[in-house]
């Protein structure tokens, strides 16, 4: 397959093919909406209609989450509707305090964990990218290869070991064990992002260092790096959702309630509340999926193109 | 063409060098492993190293406290017993073999729809694809026990119109599908790669069918799915990965139990309890090279089928 369109706008590379490609493409749509321009009206107002519903259907359950967590406790068994009253705010309060800790601390141990886990998968993955990209050396292929099998593992696979490992250093009931796969570079899924992307990098540039005098430290701090800040933007936004997220991980190594991260806090909250007080366990959710909201918000662009690329290239 | 491409695809490459090249070569390989290092030690010391500690492991009884103690094919002749076990695995394919083909056709039919042109693109697609990022969180999951509940929000809105629903978590013969559900909601980051791939069809081969007067069944069939089965390929496997190591919602929606009577007690799920829950460590190691194995199957077997209705164009 060629390059995929969404990419092209962000390499150096030529991007007169896919352009021609849409532009054509647009023609092609706009002579047909003239052509039978009755029927292909229907058409899209069926699917307009087919779109609103089913995209109402996907996100009502949020909307009546966040509405519910707005209301008295007992209005989320009875009131399926998104009409509010009046606002209350009591289940933000109650659930901000309802635990050993104010949810706050939570939130710095997830913040502590996700910004550990960004700047590891940044320099370790970037790191090896560019050496499976742009360097010869004995084994690449194999090694290669293996960095791919190793995107399909299943963790369930290292979890145990990993655990005897990390207990014995006495890492348990602290962030290290989460902290440290990335630092190595274990979430292969982003090495393979990133040598995808430097491979879109016309090689002329690293020649043009290299000719200057620029050894392989320079090329890459120089020439790649400052290139490859859309595939780092993804990276850094797929792994604050993945690590603010990640519930298996910390519900193993993080027993100590000082140490819990959002999601085991959550779990934590969710048992002890026995279904008593599905307002305040409500407003914490929300509150937990604000960030990984926000960055979608904002970031929308980098994961679109990140899963599409790695999808097709 | 994919990490599995890629794979499928490794070729050696073999050329006449001169001396210059050969030192240069010489420099670049000391840099290369200069800059795998991290990756190197984490291969080691994360990945491959545990994993073949694991398989040594699942030939003994490790309690964590004890040093493992070998007793050979036990856990394996053992799991033939164990009926949880069974159940388990029951579980995990019904996720896997409904959730996955499902989720697939819902994000396929909704590319297909944003696919031409469609104005508001931008807005659906944002609104299809942000449950999938939200999906995998406990506070999704804890929203879906409230829903599914016997006074949750699917019931309040079937009360509307006359309807008194079961519990759907609480019955064992919903509990799994109210699950599945949740799965199929997720489909918004397979649809996104269906859009990019639905993208790279050249525009001139709807034109040419349209000159040969082909309907839009005929050019769904004959053009859209082959040339999109690279991609339909790739998610299918890379979903059927996923699935099968799903664990968050089903320990969450069920309280860690994968109850109402193991209805939901995903393989990934016992492995949990067993490991850590009973520090059965031995027979959890060997339970994960059991999922490891199907997994792998799996795999092999799309790959192998593959064969008969992936269509590559170059």
């Amino acid at each position: 397959m060629t390059n995929l369109p969404t990419m092209s706008k962000e390499t150096p590379a030529s991007t007169a093919a896919p352009e021609a490609a849409r532009k054509k493409r647009r023609v092609r749509e706009s002579r047909g909406t003239l052509a039978f321009s009755r029927k292909a009206r229907s058409r899209a107002f069926l699917k307009h209609v087919l779109l609103i519903i089913s995209g109402s259907v996907m996100i009502y359950p949020l909307l009546w989450m966040v509405v519910s967590s707005l209301r008295p406790d007992d209005l989320i068994f009875k009131d399926p509707g998104l009409w509010l009253n009046t606002l209350d705010m009591s289940n933000y309060t109650d659930g901000w305090n309802a635990l050993t800790h104010p949810f706050g601390h939570y939130m710095i141990n997830s913040a502590i964990v996700v910004i550990g886990s960004i700047l590891g998968n940044l320099i370790s993955c970037s790191m090896a990218a560019y050496a499976f990209a742009r360097l010869k050396f004995t084994a690449s292929t194999v090694l290669f290869g293996v960095m791919l099998l190793t995107i399909m593992l299943p963790f369930h696979v290292v979890i145990v070991p990993q655990y005897v490992l990390f207990s014995q250093i006495g890492w348990v009931n602290t962030f290290w064990p989460l902290i440290v796969p990335k630092l190595l570079a274990t979430d292969a899924f982003f090495v393979f992002l990133m040598v995808q992307f430097i491979r879109g990098i016309p090689k002329d540039l690293d020649e043009a260092a290299r000719i200057d005098g620029a050894g392989h430290p320079r090329i890459f701090l120089r020439v790649i790096l400052p290139l490859m800040v859309p595939a780092l933007a993804t990276t850094t936004i797929f792994t604050f959702i993945w690590t603010w997220n990640d519930f298996f991980g910390a519900l193993i190594y993080l027993t100590d309630p000082d140490m819990f991260t959002v999601p085991v806090a959550l779990r934590a909250f969710v048992d002890s509340q026995a279904g008593t007080s599905w307002g305040s366990l409500f407003a914490m959710s929300i509150v937990s999926l604000l960030p990984v909201f926000l960055i979608f918000l904002f970031g929308q662009r980098y994961l679109i193109k990140g899963i599409a690329t790695t999808g097709i290239k | 063409m994919s990490a599995l491409g890629e794979l499928s695809k490794i070729k050696r490459r073999t050329a006449p060098k001169t001396a210059e090249e050969k030192k240069a070569d010489r420099r670049d390989n000391k840099a290369a492993y200069i800059f795998l290092l991290p990756w190197l030690v984490g291969l080691a010391f994360i990945t491959v190293g545990p994993m073949l500690a694991s398989l040594y492991l699942s030939f003994t009884d490790y309690n964590l406290l004890q040093s493992p103690n070998w007793i050979g094919l036990d856990n394996f002749a053992r799991m033939l017993k164990d009926t949880r076990l069974h159940n388990s695995l029951g579980v995990t394919f019904t996720y896997v073999l409904v959730g996955v083909p499902i989720q697939l056709g819902v994000a396929l039919l909704i590319a297909l729809v944003l696919d031409k042109g469609i104005r508001g693109l931008p807005f659906y697609r944002s609104v299809f694809y942000l449950p999938s990022l939200l999906g995998g969180s406990v506070a999704i999951a804890i929203l879906w026990k409230q829903i599914f509940g016997t006074t949750g929000l699917v019931n309040q809105l079937l009360a509307l119109i006359g309807i008194q629903g079961p519990g759907w978590i609480s019955d064992p013969s919903t509990a799994l599908g109210s699950i599945i559900l949740l799965h199929v909601w997720t489909f918004g980051a397979p649809m996104i790669i269906f859009l990019a791939g639905l993208r790279q069809i050249p525009a001139m081969y709807y034109e040419a069918a349209d000159v040969d007067g082909a309907s839009t069944w005929q050019k769904f069939i004959k053009i859209t799915i082959p040339l999109l089965s690279p991609i339909i390929f790739f998610n299918l496997v890379l979903q059927i990965i996923g699935a099968f190591q799903s664990f968050t919602q089903a320990f969450i929606v069920s309280g860690g139990s994968g109850g109402p009577s193991d209805s939901t007690m995903f393989f990934t799920l016992y492995l949990y309890q067993k490991g850590f829950g009973q520090f059965d460590m031995g027979y959890a190691s060997a339970m994960a090279w059991v999922l490891l194995v199907i997994i792998g199957a799996f795999t092999a077997i799309n790959f192998v089928a593959s064969k008969y209705w992936v269509f590559y164009d170059d």
